[in-house]
């Protein structure tokens, strides 16, 4: 446990260090970076030890403030997320040295990178604090901190939007988190969370729906997680990487504590977690596929991976009430998994959506195209990243989705109605998320690093330097090894289901055992498979030496003049899967055709806003500010007036407390 | 019972009438200086002038301060400035004294209410020193110079020393000498704030400054 504090300690001196340093980029960078690298090595050990071995290590301090104790306990559910928090933002910071060294004409790098550690330190305490006011203080120092790298280059105005956003939605989630807090506390008469237990089920029902909208208000629920796809495109991309990648998992972390706390969960709860996944999975890959921007398109898979995330927890959890192993273990290994994955590929595409940002200067995908000949590292890697994030074998994001498949098949296989239900749902959306996910990268992939430059701001692109390569291949690496080694990592999580669980040892392990043997099998094939790939390749290789190797047009279609602007659009690749969905995206197309015999002017635009935004947020607002605008005569701008307020307030107080 | 303090109380509650009484900025200062003065003495006077060294480096450092300090900076900044020697009141001169004793009253029946921890060394300590607080609050909604508002801040600022002198008998010196700071901290920042209003606006006035936020 001391190992890992120091850890904390070493990432906060380096971000210290870093901003006294602000002027100095280089210097800034270095202590930054240097700081997260060698403070989350050091905290990572812990958290290893406690994934292999199951056993819990705490530290305890008394604390002045009512309620409060520095509580903080690393179990196995905490290692589970402590480990991508740590790995991903350590190979983030190295990325972020170099990516933000392009800023340095213009910005004092010391903020960002105190900020970055401090989110990470924030990240971090969540994760592992036991007390409900250390954990709301942890919580407030990550969103806060992470606002602060959103509005990084606050110049820009939709980025000073973006913050705005973001800082609101956070401090609803927190709000609602703050109730669960204090309830759970009035009925408990203690915040630390071992001192919890035996809450009842109808207080119960109420802070499990707190938790719902507090927690997924950060991890991004279908209604919730409209702050996503402003914040991640603003942020510079190492930070949207973690933002992306491990910090909205502190909302899926701090969901399975609260259904650890809360004692055996109700059929329902089991229903509206999985209806949750279910929708945030497919309204996010659909409007990741009607996106034109990277890095938002990429902002709304996060939001279908939290669907599928949850959909595991929610297939867990019903596990529990159906008293089913297989469910239990395979939805919570699947759930949890996915956690991991996520972090990985989603660091890995985030970082190669910034690197295709760092060179081209623009992350408007119908912009793009045919940099892979210019880049071909970040091509490959962000393939890699595509491929693990539509779920294909044998890549990492496969298993995660493969295990949660198993579960409910093979549970509904063998039970009755009651199983075969979720077994429908939970496949039908699987499947539906996974086919949909492959078209959105094909599209994104197809469009940006093939074909021809459709700008010149393509034109522009050139490999990006050292640090930013070795930060992506070894995510890509981690992509590949994570997904060829999956059946040791699965073997490993007993500990993180017998801590969720209330299975015994033998059932766990029986069941995972079944499971990794189905996936070596798996990858058993997936060798065979590059092996065939790999021998052709050499074949190629071979067959072609010595022959002269020319480079031409595909095929013209009898244009007499092909030119870049002929290529298909993301827009129009999408298109037939886009009006197919066209009732829950809602996109506006602003269209002028061309007219006569030699037109001169047409145009094509669309737009895809966000249907929560536009049919539940803006009339909220609407009406809320329409209200709170009655009040605007409270205010006038006259010191002597607010001096007034608070020397009436105090008054009335004190004279209150004479009476 | 202290005759001594008790006169003292009583001429704080006068100084403090004549405050929101008045119309000139200058003769604010030099009162406030001389409460400041008087009020250095009150902790000598409550110990029956027996001259302990730290008592007599304290009540010292309070007179140096409240009564030469400050009101030097305060009259520098009036000379500077060139401002209208007059306080401009949002409330009247009459209505503010009416007011005062209105609060006096109020203050009066507070303090008879106030559960203290020791007793208070004179039974007109603690609604006195309420009082002054109050007052200091007055001046500062009531009155719209930027100046005034220091006055009424440090007038505040005598309030809370009153109450803490009366309450401890052994001053915890430590306390007070960091209230003493932050006032000083403050009289300072304000007189540079002031001193930039004035040349950007020409005016000191704060309310002719809420026009800035439209």
């Amino acid at each position: 446990m001391s190992l890992f504090l120091w850890g904390l300690v070493i990432i906060f001196v380096g971000g210290l260090a870093s901003l006294i340093n602000g002027r100095r980029a280089g210097l800034a960078s270095f202590f930054g970076a240097a700081g997260a690298v060698a403070g989350s090595i050091t905290a990572v050990i812990p958290a290893f030890k406690v994934f292999l071995h199951g056993v819990t290590e705490s530290f305890r301090l008394n604390w002045n403030i009512p309620f409060g104790s520095f509580f903080v306990q690393i179990d196995a559910i905490s290692a589970v997320f402590l480990i991508p928090i740590f790995g991903l933002s350590a190979i983030a910071a190295v990325y972020g040295a170099e990516y933000l060294l392009a800023y340095r004409e213009k910005k004092n790098l010391g903020a960002p990178w105190f900020f970055y550690n401090l989110l990470l330190i924030g990240m971090a305490l969540v994760v592992v604090a036991r007390n409900g006011l250390l954990f709301l203080v942890a919580w407030e120092i990550m969103s806060l901190s992470s606002f602060f790298l959103v509005t990084f280059e606050y110049e820009r105005q939709t980025v000073r939007q973006a913050g705005l956003i973001y800082l609101i939605a956070m401090h609803i989630g927190t709000a609602f988190l703050v109730v669960f807090f204090i309830l759970l506390g009035h009925h408990a008469g203690s915040l630390d969370f071992d001192k919890i237990s035996g809450v009842p089920s109808s207080l119960a029902n109420v802070l499990f729906m707190l938790a719902i909208v507090g927690f997924g208000t950060k991890a991004g629920f279908m209604p919730l997680h409209v702050w996503l796809p402003y914040a991640h495109p603003a942020a510079p991309s190492h930070v949207s990487a973690v933002m992306s990648g491990v910090m909205i998992k502190t909302g899926i972390y701090g969901l399975v504590r609260a259904l650890t706390i809360l004692g055996f969960p109700p059929a329902w709860w089991c229903w509206v977690l999985i209806l949750i996944g279910a929708v945030s999975g497919v309204l996010g890959v659909l409007f990741a596929l009607a996106q034109h921007d990277l890095k938002r398109l990429l902002a709304y898979h996060s939001v279908e991976n939290i669907g599928i995330i949850t959909i595991g927890l929610g297939v867990g959890l019903l596990g529990i009430n159906m008293n089913s192993p297989i469910l239990a273990v395979l939805g919570f290994a699947g759930g949890l998994f996915h956690v991991i994955n996520h972090a990985v590929f989603k660091g890995l595409l985030f970082l190669g959506a910034g690197a295709v940002l760092h060179s081209c200067k623009t992350g408007h995908i119908d912009l793009l195209g045919g940099i892979i000949k210019r880049m071909p590292w970040t091509a490959f890697t962000f393939l890699i990243g595509s491929i693990a994030i539509c779920g294909l074998p044998p890549l990492n994001g496969f298993v995660s989705e493969f295990l949660i498949y198993l579960g409910v098949f093979k549970n509904g296989m063998g039970g009755g109605l009651e199983a075969v239900i979720p077994a429908l749902i939970v496949i039908g959306a699987l499947a539906l998320i996974g086919g949909l996910a492959l078209a959105c990268f094909t599209k994104a992939f197809g469009v940006i690093f093939l074909g021809h430059p459709r700008s010149d701001y393509a034109q522009q692109a050139h490999e990006v330097g050292p640090g930013m390569k070795f930060s992506m291949v070894t995510l890509a690496a981690l992509c590949l090894l994570l997904g060829i080694f999956s059946p040791l990592v699965i073997k490993s999580a007993e500990n993180v289901i017998l801590e969720i669980t209330l299975l015994t040892f033998p059932d766990v392990q029986a069941e995972l055992a079944s499971a990794s043997t189905v996936l070596w099998n798996f990858v058993f094939v997936s060798l065979i498979l590059f092996g065939i790939i790999g021998v052709f390749t050499v074949l190629r290789k071979l067959l072609l030496s010595g022959r002269c190797v020319r480079q031409t047009v595909t095929w013209d279609c009898g244009y007499a003049q092909p030119g870049p602007k002929m290529q298909y659009t993301a827009t129009s690749f999408a298109q037939p899967l886009t009006d197919l969905f066209k009732l829950f995206l809602r996109t506006r197309k602003d269209i002028s055709h061309p007219k006569g015999v030699f037109p001169v002017q047409s145009a094509f635009h669309t737009d895809t806003s966000d249907i929560s935004e536009k049919y539940m947020y803006e009339p909220a607002y609407k009406w809320i500010s329409l209200l709170l605008s009655k009040l605007r005569w409270f205010q006038h701008g006259r010191l002597q007036i607010y001096v007034l307020y608070i020397a009436l307030t105090l008054g009335i107080l004190l004279i209150w407390k004479m009476m | 019972m202290n005759n001594a303090a008790d006169t003292i109380m009583i001429f704080l509650v006068l100084t403090n009438l004549t405050l929101l009484g008045l119309s000139r900025l200058g003769t604010c200062i030099r009162i406030v200086a001389v409460q400041g003065v008087v009020l250095g003495l009150l902790p000598l006077l409550l110990n029956g002038w027996s001259l302990e060294l730290h008592l007599v480096f304290f009540s010292a450092a309070i007179i140096s301060l409240k009564g030469i300090v400050f009101p030097w900076l305060l009259t520098r900044a009036l000379r500077d400035l060139k401002t209208q020697r007059e306080v401009e009141p949002l409330i009247g001169y009459g209505t503010s004294i009416a007011l005062g004793m209105v609060i006096l009253v109020i203050c009066m029946w507070l303090g008879s209410r106030l559960p203290l921890p020791v007793a208070a060394m004179s039974t007109l300590i603690v609604p006195v020193a309420f009082f002054t607080i109050m007052s200091g609050l007055f001046l500062i909604i009531s009155r719209k110079k930027a100046v005034t508002q220091v006055l009424g801040y440090l007038v505040m600022e005598n309030g809370i020393y009153t109450f803490g002198v009366a309450l401890v008998q052994k001053q915890p010196v430590l306390v007070e000498l960091g209230i003493l700071l932050d006032v000083f901290v403050a009289v300072f920042v304000m007189g540079i704030t002031m001193f930039h209003i004035n040349r950007e606006f020409d005016h000191i006035d704060t309310d002719q400054l809420s026009r800035l936020k439209v």
